[in-house]
């Protein structure tokens, strides 16, 4: 769900950027993010992984897993897919996550900033998981169902995410118990063509009826699944939990579908950017704040002026004070010349003070320019603001953007 | 036909009319994937062989591209800035980035011909 973590894949290209020789290019770059062939060996497979070598995906170690960083019909395609036509993603690395016992709701809003008591069931949120002095510890999809509380958490942020929860719970004296669901495989159905291939497909279930951010427990193709309409692309799409012994059955049924092409991590990365959501350890991480993120609408009203959630105080304190406000906050970028990406230097139009720094940066296909994320002074967030990249020496002309890059398409029920 | 000679960084040079050709191989351009920004230096900038005189990028990284040769810059391919594209369809052709005037052409003979080359990507 929302899955984020190309986080590993980051440093790689950064590397890329700066000191490559020409064309050691997308493959290599990747291959060479593997730390040593000793990593490599402990690099576990999804449950999908043949089908991945099968379809000619170009597999790296992400998050700790063979995952495809793109298939032959490469990044640019298969981002036109998406934005087109659906498009197939595993996302098995993520940590599935159930809560359950008579203070599972309780325990699960100790340690995130939404409201949780009061979805209903089957509702989903995005939440953020934050420390006791308001970092993001990691962001999460969180599900009520009737008898449990779901989470999916970042692949690469799970190990530390469940030590963190398994510790909270304890000190916490609340009767609830986390299970990591491991024997579940994860797929996203991603694009505006998603809903009919899941009409056809979940024949049990009223596609129409369910709202972006909603789950429900169905059948696709005789097989169980949850699904849940959400994503991590901008377009409607639905996110597809099933057991690993079932999930070749349902990746083939999916890939049947004219509709459907699969698509890998890199085409991921660039959609999630267009839609202008974060990839925890990239655009937020524990040192930067819900408000400084600008994700304050992740925290409810109620829980707000309640508190009682890691890192409350800090939280209220930079909504409340402006004097404690942080002072560079997340803001989009269009860039006019050379893809500005992550690490890059923001500076004023004139290309004399720093202000700032891109936490990601991409060539969107759809767009046809360069988008990017990143954090500036507070007096140049405004949206139409002027500033430049220092790209490789040259001062690049960008503008402060509003963010979704182009229109989000999630869902409502009539 | 022109005779091509590479850098294991996978920059091509042929010479023509007594000036450096400079591109990128065509495996280097299937490796990389849709080419969609290409940053070059501009006329009269001097570099010496082994040097980074600008880069290729594709949606999801940047390369940085290499002097095979040492010399002036005197001529960069505008056609790449507004179809950077053409370096996936005619890397070996059209899409060449610079045209340089050599200091040394004898540094030419240091560089892997096709063969080697060959033998080089195919490893």
């Amino acid at each position: 769900m929302l899955a984020r973590a190309l986080a590993p894949l980051a440093p790689a290209l950064r590397r890329a950027q700066l000191q490559q020789p020409a064309t050691r290019v997308a493959a290599q770059v990747a291959v060479r993010g593997l730390a040593s062939d000793a990593d490599a060996a402990n690099t576990l497979k999804t449950a999908v992984y043949d089908k991945h070598q099968e379809l000619g995906g170009k597999l790296v170690d992400f998050a700790g897993y063979w995952l495809p960083l793109q298939y032959p019909a490469g990044v640019k395609a298969e981002c036109l897919h998406t934005r087109n036509e659906a498009s197939l993603f595993d996302v098995s690395h993520m940590g599935q996550v159930r809560i359950t016992g008579p203070d599972a709701v309780a325990f699960v809003e100790s340690i995130v900033v939404g409201d949780i008591a009061n979805l209903k069931s089957n509702e989903a949120r995005l939440s953020l998981i934050t420390n006791d002095h308001g970092g993001i510890i990691d962001d999460t999809v969180i599900t009520r169902f009737d008898d449990f509380v779901g989470m999916v958490i970042n692949g690469a942020c799970k190990h530390k995410d469940l030590k963190h929860m398994h510790a909270r719970l304890e000190d916490s004296k609340l009767d609830a118990k986390i299970e990591h669901l491991e024997d579940l495989a994860l797929f996203a159905l991603q694009g505006p063509k998603a809903a009919i291939v899941m009409d056809r497909l979940a024949n049990d279930l009223t596609v129409s009826a369910m709202n972006f951010m909603e789950a429900r427990v169905g059948k696709i193709g005789g097989v169980d699944c949850t699904l849940t309409r959400c994503g991590y692309t901008g377009e409607d799409g639905f996110e597809i939990s099933v057991s690993n012994s079932e999930a070749n059955k349902i990746m083939d049924l999916l890939l049947e579908q004219e509709e459907v092409a699969p698509a890998g991590l890199g085409a991921r990365d660039t959609l999630r950017l267009e839609a202008g959501l974060c990839l925890y350890g990239n655009d937020i991480d524990e040192t930067t704040t819900p408000v400084g993120a600008r994700l304050v609408w992740t925290v409810s009203k109620p829980r707000c002026a309640e508190g009682g959630f890691p890192g409350a105080e800090t939280i209220q304190a930079q909504m409340k004070d402006k004097t404690q406000k942080p002072p560079r906050v997340r803001v989009g970028l269009v860039v006019d010349g050379a893809p500005a990406r992550s690490h890059v230097e923001i500076y004023d139009a004139e290309g004399k003070e720093a202000i700032g720094e891109i936490t990601s940066g991409t060539f969107s296909p759809i767009l046809g320019k360069p988008v990017a994320m990143g954090y500036v002074d507070r007096a140049f967030m405004k949206a139409g603001t002027e500033v430049t990249c220092k790209v490789r020496k040259k001062f690049v002309p960008a503008t402060i953007s509003k963010m979704p890059f182009l229109p989000a398409k999630y869902y409502r029920a009539p | 036909m022109s005779t091509y000679k590479y850098l294991e960084s996978h920059e091509y040079v042929r010479v023509e009319d007594g000036q450096a050709v400079i591109g990128i191989s065509d495996f280097a351009q299937t490796q990389l994937g849709d080419v969609v920004y290409v940053d070059l230096p501009s006329v009269g900038d001097t570099f010496d062989k082994g040097d980074s005189f600008g880069s290729v990028e594709s949606v999801k990284a940047a390369s940085d591209v290499y002097a095979p040769v040492s010399g002036k810059v005197l001529e960069v391919n505008e056609l790449l800035s507004d179809k950077p594209e053409l370096v996936n369809t005619d890397a070996m052709t059209d899409a060449w980035f610079i045209k340089m005037d050599m200091s040394d052409s004898s540094e030419l003979d240091s560089l892997l011909d096709e063969e080697a080359y060959k033998k080089f990507t195919d490893e």
